[in-house]
């Protein structure tokens, strides 16, 4: 039923094929320059904002370093207000638990709130298997389900899609899973989201299962934290008579203090906006009130292996604001199905290859995609390092296979640069044949240059021997530094 | 002050014009430039490709070049004086003698821009340059040293130069080292995007405090046919009525 990442091609080749999508750059061009500037606006107005993306991040690094203690805690508050919490290894042994879960209450199919956990362990894969429809109702998620298509954006899933595809895909999907659009139905905003609206009512009024994930899941009240812009997301939540949700182990903060840091960062962060609409917090169950059963599924899923990296574990302090989606370069150009992974863009380049969650293929060329520029570090609430991951993670991408012809490069350029009179030579050389250097280069990487842009041209001398020749016309003093 | 010039090995091969500024420059606000010979390379495109090993060779060869040598160590290159003063730092074991001498030289390397400004205290060089000019703010040089306007500051105290705004200045212009041949489709993407905000500034000379994304941006300028030069920086601070820069 819904398509997977599973056998996409990897970033180099994804790419090529996504900037000459012009209808694909020019939909992400305005959305993420429409993001990035409210997010700008709202983030400058705050003179402590560096003070709060410092809190941020050493809220994050403590829960991390006592992660087993604060999950603990978790579980002791979520058993005591009346939820049961149960621990996955792995994707499997989530999708497992959940269909489990799901079977004993003898129904067919699920709601879900807006969830990165559960996209990542492809839940609704698994579910369907099961004979388990499970309904995306965030209304960017019910445009790539209905559109049988794949997110591309942690948060603006569709960021891909204008307001006429979402009208073609609402008029000819939606009937086919439940109340279809009107026949009437304009690309007008309000519109599409009235015919939304309309489909998903229905939807949340027969739904006795929900299945969503958190934001934030507070350690010593056992408290889960959902915030969102639509209200979909809180009908799922109180509507249903049971509520799964699957939680990232790295989504633990220790109490409300700390909560209430991260919850100045992600609303300026994810949607340039103070405050989110709606932020829905539960603390287990409550007679007559609200969902009656309540389960956590705590997630490792490679977050242990994260967490053993020094330089690499930083990228479980991410709050999935995708704050560095919206500004990258990168990102705008080749939008998130390049990536190959539910999580494109810079966190996605080092948070897919460290979670193990692609290809070996695949997970190589992610930490080449992007060309150090820094912006998204700027911009991250919790202070990620991602150039310094980035390269961290080519390190070991480079001492890997399918690196050879790179290694011997740079072996070469460090033969080349390992002395400076062989280096002086081989300036000379250049120089001496600059009249025969081509305009257009062989091999990939030449060829890669000079398709699309020109070369410099070889200077007569370099730098170093006009030096020389300057200094030992004019003084004669000068002193042999060389140490080759 | 005695000055102490890493000229990097794309100026010593590619833009000695950039190097000769940088001494003509110096020289004539009164200070001794010194050229280390024994200096090749930074390792900076080793580092940032994930040859850690091959850049910490690069990296010890260049601190056992300036180690001792000068009160500033000048560097014609945003993102070679963050790659020494940045990353270098992150080279070898901790208590390590790299680690150590590491410490000791890298505070003292500096763009060139921020030597003027910060270290010299000046932004008035006697510079004459009558042209359009725009400023592309290089990712590394303002993301990683923070040169913020010191650049800008430089341009708008030079004599017959009008700058101009760059629309989207602060987005990288898509070089990123051997990004550009692993990934030329974005690159050139990247790169197109710069060229026309360049220049729909009605700029003649595009200018920058690196060479490498300048080699990008001209590259790219050069096979539009877009009418817009590439000039590092250090050759317009140099250029007077006396000595102007071949156009």
């Amino acid at each position: 039923m819904s398509r997977t990442f599973l056998g996409l091609p990897p970033f180099g080749a994804a790419s090529q094929t996504a900037t000459t999508n012009t209808q694909l750059r020019h939909n992400l061009r305005h959305a993420s320059h429409t993001i990035r500037d409210r997010r700008a606006e709202v983030v400058t107005e705050r003179a402590d904002w560096p003070q709060l993306r410092a809190a941020g991040a050493a809220i994050k690094d403590r829960t991390l370093r006592h992660l087993d203690h604060y999950l603990e805690q978790l579980e002791r508050a979520v058993t005591a207000a009346g939820g049961t919490v149960h621990w996955a290894r792995d994707a499997d042994e989530a999708n497992a638990i959940v269909t489990r879960l799901v079977h004993e209450t003898g129904e067919d199919s699920v709601v879900k709130v807006k969830s990165m956990a559960t996209q990542e362990i492809e839940l609704n894969q698994a579910l369907d298997q099961a004979g388990i429809t499970a309904y995306e109702t965030d209304l960017a998620e019910l445009i790539v389900q209905l559109g049988d298509d794949l997110p591309s954006h942690l948060l603006v899933p569709a960021i891909h899609r204008n307001r006429s595809e979402i009208r073609e895909i609402f008029a000819s999907q939606m009937h086919r899973w439940g109340r279809g659009a009107p026949s009437d139905l304009t690309d007008d905003p309000h519109d599409l989201a009235e015919a939304a609206r309309q489909h998903l009512r229905d939807r949340f009024l027969k739904a006795k299962v929900a299945v969503s994930g958190a934001n934030f899941a507070v350690a010593d009240t056992g408290t889960m934290v959902v915030l969102e812009s639509e209200g979909n997301g809180r009908m799922c939540l109180t509507l249903p008579q049971t509520l799964i949700s699957v939680v990232g182990i790295e989504k633990v903060v220790p109490s409300w203090q700390d909560l209430e840091v991260m919850l100045q960062l992600l609303p300026r962060s994810a949607t340039g906006e103070r405050m989110n609409p709606y932020t829905s917090t539960w603390t287990g169950v409550h007679a007559g009130d609200g969902p009656q059963e309540f389960h956590l599924v705590l997630l490792d899923n490679g977050r242990s292996s994260v967490l053993a990296d020094e330089v690499g574990r930083q990228a479980l302090r991410c709050i999935r604001c995708s704050a560095c989606l919206n500004i990258c370069p990168v990102y705008e150009r080749t939008g998130g199905h390049a990536y190959g992974s539910v999580y494109p863009g810079p966190i996605g380049a080092i948070l897919t290859p460290q979670l193990g969650l692609v290809d070996r293929e695949v997970a190589r060329e992610l930490p080449y995609a992007s060309t150090l520029c820094g912006a998204c570090y700027e911009v991250c609430p919790v202070a990620i390092d991602i150039p310094e991951v980035l390269v961290h993670l080519r390190q070991r991408s480079a001492n890997g296979s399918g690196h050879r012809l790179e290694r011997a490069s740079m072996a070469v350029a460090n033969w080349m640069l390992a002395d400076s009179t062989r280096f002086s030579w081989i300036q000379r050389a250049a120089s001496a044949g600059r009249h025969l250097a081509p305009r257009h280069l062989p091999g990939s990487w030449g060829r890669a240059w000079t398709d699309t842009r020109n070369l410099p041209e070889i200077p007569a001398a370099s730098f170093r021997s006009w030096w020389s020749s300057r200094t030992s016309s004019t003084s004669g003093t000068q002193r042999d530094d060389r140490h080759d | 002050m005695r000055i102490a010039l890493f000229v990097t090995c794309v100026n010593d091969t590619l833009y000695p014009r950039t190097g000769q500024a940088v001494v003509r420059l110096l020289e004539r606000l009164g200070h001794q430039v010194d050229f280390p010979q024994a200096q090749t390379c930074c390792g900076q495109m080793h580092y940032n490709t994930g040859y850690r090993d091959a850049a910490t060779d690069l990296a010890v060869r260049f601190l056992r070049t300036f180690q001792d040598r000068a009160e500033a160590i000048v560097v014609p290159s945003g993102s070679c004086a963050a790659m020494i003063r940045d990353n270098y730092p992150r080279l070898g074991a901790p208590e390590s003698r790299l680690r150590r001498v590491s410490a000791q030289v890298t505070p003292r390397v500096y763009d060139l821009s921020e030597f003027l400004v910060d270290v010299l205290g000046i932004t008035d060089v006697g510079a004459y340059f009558p042209h359009r000019v725009t400023y592309h703010p290089t990712c590394h040089g303002l993301r990683m040293l923070g040169l913020g306007d010191k650049p800008t500051q430089l341009l708008r105290a030079v004599r017959g130069l009008e700058l101009l705004d760059l629309e989207g200045a602060a987005e990288c212009c898509g070089f990123g080292g051997t990004f550009a041949v692993k990934n030329p489709a974005v690159s050139t993407a990247m790169g197109s995007d710069k060229a026309r905000h360049i220049a729909a500034t009605g700029a003649e000379v595009v200018c920058a405090v690196d060479n490498s994304c300048l080699m990008h941006i001209g590259g790219t300028l050069q096979r539009e046919r877009a009418g817009v030069r590439a000039v590092h920086l250090a050759e317009i601070l140099a250029a007077t009525e006396a000595e102007p820069i071949p156009a």
